[in-house]
């Protein structure tokens, strides 16, 4: 594998309901570091996608590869191994644990310490003390301690990405990290999401139009389940045909 | 500050000796002093051990992994059948008796497991019923092992460790339960702190976060099942042991609800719950069933409303109010 090959690389992807055809023929490169924003009217099976990549969904036909390896029939922790790392769009943290011990969790499991059963010592307290960093890198350092059904809802939202960064992640699907918090809040989910390293591959998904075209450097369009196009945020905003199934719409 | 590239300090502080440790020596010093001066009580005081243990077993699945269970009688009853029959036709020793019941328990645990954990909710409480009814089927009809509704009974145990013999007055079988108890109590103790203890209680809070962080919930799960399943086979066993009969009775739905009342009554995933439970259950019925049936069974009844209505914690959580009242701070979640 050389650098210039993407970190993920999807072929043919398909997956139908049905008669209802959700995703059809995606073709989907990302390369390392990328930073791509994947937008498309509601219903254009963007959710879908992220569950197909991330094998919450099984796909009826296509390739996933990550890093030379098809994942395609992977279970979903063996692709969070291969560092693939998705969020979620409505919160599924664990609200009766702390913010710290939502990380540190995530921590266990990267480093395989999950399943040791009788040294709870020393392990676990290195998985919080990482995980303090993640949070720290979040910018939500202070509310280590806090319950998470306490802590306000935009935080909460940061508490997502840092557990996903704590995964040591290659490519990170965040799938809509501004869902719920006012356009006037969105500044710090953007804050955050350009303090990700540099080195891992994200795709954005995202309703706010201001923060996928000031975050991505392209952007993919999703239309009825197929890839309209894929351009520069320029372009995209300049594009008769996605103006008219999309941007027209809401008037951006 | 922290820089944001480097690797973290150890932000948090290590766990050092603090005089509030020292409040885990209570029951084991109570349940010492207790076997000194209360003569003739040694039995009753067995028999609450026995039901701790099988209590704490069910914390394990039901408390910390969540698994919704109404069938663990069929561990207690497996491992109690198990070690009678082990004593009667292989060998009487009790600690191998009890390594082999235990065994078995925990295998039948993780082959159960396999089948039904892949499952939640109402559908998985109904196939822990199932195989727990199963399983008292079997017993009842292999009559030429189990002894059917008549029970197994002329179970012989040899003298512990071939130096300490099970007196009439049931003396070496409170020290050989209460050590017992202690063991499996401290591997409970150390497995709900591990990082598989904190994953599992991921799991019971969130299965769907867990798999988004690479967790094998189901594995997991089969791990927790198999081992609350071993603990409650090391309860089953221990019954066999010191009663010296193993009725169908352990196998019974009822000893299912009985355990389950006990560790609501108690606190769930304080383990100590499941102590606190047992004892009042136990000593309840002993004492009010002296005077009528339906007096204990209405005393437990009150009590379980009481506790399941106003009190989120069982007992223990009583206990932990009115420590952090006296402490003047608020409560605090005892896992953090």
């Amino acid at each position: 594998m050389s650098e210039a090959d993407p970190i993920l690389k999807v072929r043919g992807l398909c997956k139908n309901f049905g008669a209802l055809a959700v995703t059809q023929q995606v073709d989907l490169d990302l390369a390392r570091g990328a930073r791509i924003g994947l937008i498309g009217p509601n219903g254009a099976g963007k959710t879908t996608l992220v569950n197909l990549l991330t094998g919450m969904l099984s796909s009826d036909a296509g390739t996933i590869v990550v890093d030379g390896q098809n994942l395609e029939q992977a279970k979903p922790e063996t692709r969070v191994r291969h560092g693939l790392v998705r969020t979620h769009q409505i919160n599924t943290l664990l609200m009766e644990s702390n913010a710290r011990d939502n990380v540190a969790v995530a921590v266990a499991e990267r480093e395989n310490y999950a399943w040791r059963m009788l040294r709870f010592g020393r392990q676990w307290r290195a998985c919080q003390a990482e995980a303090q960093h993640y949070l720290e890198e979040m910018g939500i350092g202070h509310v280590g301690d806090r319950r998470v059904s306490q802590m306000p809802y935009g935080e909460q939202r940061l508490l997502e990405i840092a557990i996903g960064l704590s995964l040591k992640p290659r490519i990170l699907l965040l799938d809509e990290p501004a869902a719920g918090i006012p356009s006037t809040e969105a500044h710090v989910i953007h804050d955050a999401l350009e303090r990700l390293p540099r080195d891992i591959a994200i795709l954005l998904i995202e309703h706010d139009m201001d923060l996928v075209f000031k975050f991505a450097k392209e952007i993919v369009v999703l239309v009825m389940g197929r890839v309209l196009t894929r351009d520069v945020p320029a372009n995209i905003s300049a594009n008769a045909e996605v103006r008219s199934v999309y941007l027209g719409r809401s008037a951006v | 500050m922290t820089p944001i590239t480097q690797n973290p300090p150890a932000a948090v502080p290590a766990q050092s000796f603090r005089p509030s440790m020292l409040w885990h020596a209570l029951p084991w010093a109570l349940a010492i002093g207790i076997y000194f001066i209360a003569d003739g009580y040694h039995g009753l005081g067995t028999n609450i051990m026995i039901w701790i243990l099988f209590a704490v077993s069910l914390d394990l699945a039901l408390g910390y992994g969540g698994i919704i269970t109404l069938g663990h009688a069929a561990f207690f009853g497996a491992g109690a059948y198990c070690a009678g029959i082990f004593a009667i036709h292989v060998n009487n020793d009790p600690l191998l008796g009890l390594l082999v019941a235990t065994l078995f328990a925990g295998l039948l645990g993780f082959i159960t497991g396999m089948l039904i954990l892949h499952t939640r909710g109402e559908t998985l409480l109904m196939l822990t019923l199932a195989i727990a009814a199963l399983l008292y089927e079997a017993a009842n009809h292999a009559r030429w092992l189990t002894g059917g509704d008549d029970g197994l009974s002329g179970i012989r145990v040899a003298p512990v460790l071939g130096l300490f013999r099970f007196d009439l007055w049931g003396k070496t079988a409170y020290l050989y339960t209460l050590s017992v108890l202690f063991v499996w109590f401290v591997i409970a103790f150390f497995v709900v702190r591990s990082p598989f203890g904190r994953s599992l209680d991921g799991i019971r809070q969130n299965a769907k976060r867990m798999r988004a962080i690479g967790t094998p919930v189901w594995w997991r799960l089969v791990a927790m099942y198999a081992l609350s399943a071993a603990m409650a086979g090391t309860a089953g066993a221990l019954m066999a042991q010191t009663t010296r009969i193993v009725g169908l009775s352990s196998l019974e739905l009822l000893t299912s609800g009985v355990v389950a009342v006990m560790l609501v009554l108690g606190g769930e995933r304080r383990l100590y719950g499941a102590f606190i439970g047992a004892t009042i259950y136990v000593i309840v019925q002993d004492l009010a069933g002296a005077i009528s049936p339906f007096i204990w069974m209405f005393v437990i009844g009150f009590l379980l409303i009481v506790i399941v209505l106003f009190f989120e914690g069982g007992l223990m959580g009583i206990i932990d109010d009115v420590v952090n009242r006296l402490k003047g701070r608020g409560r605090k979640d005892q896992r953090s």
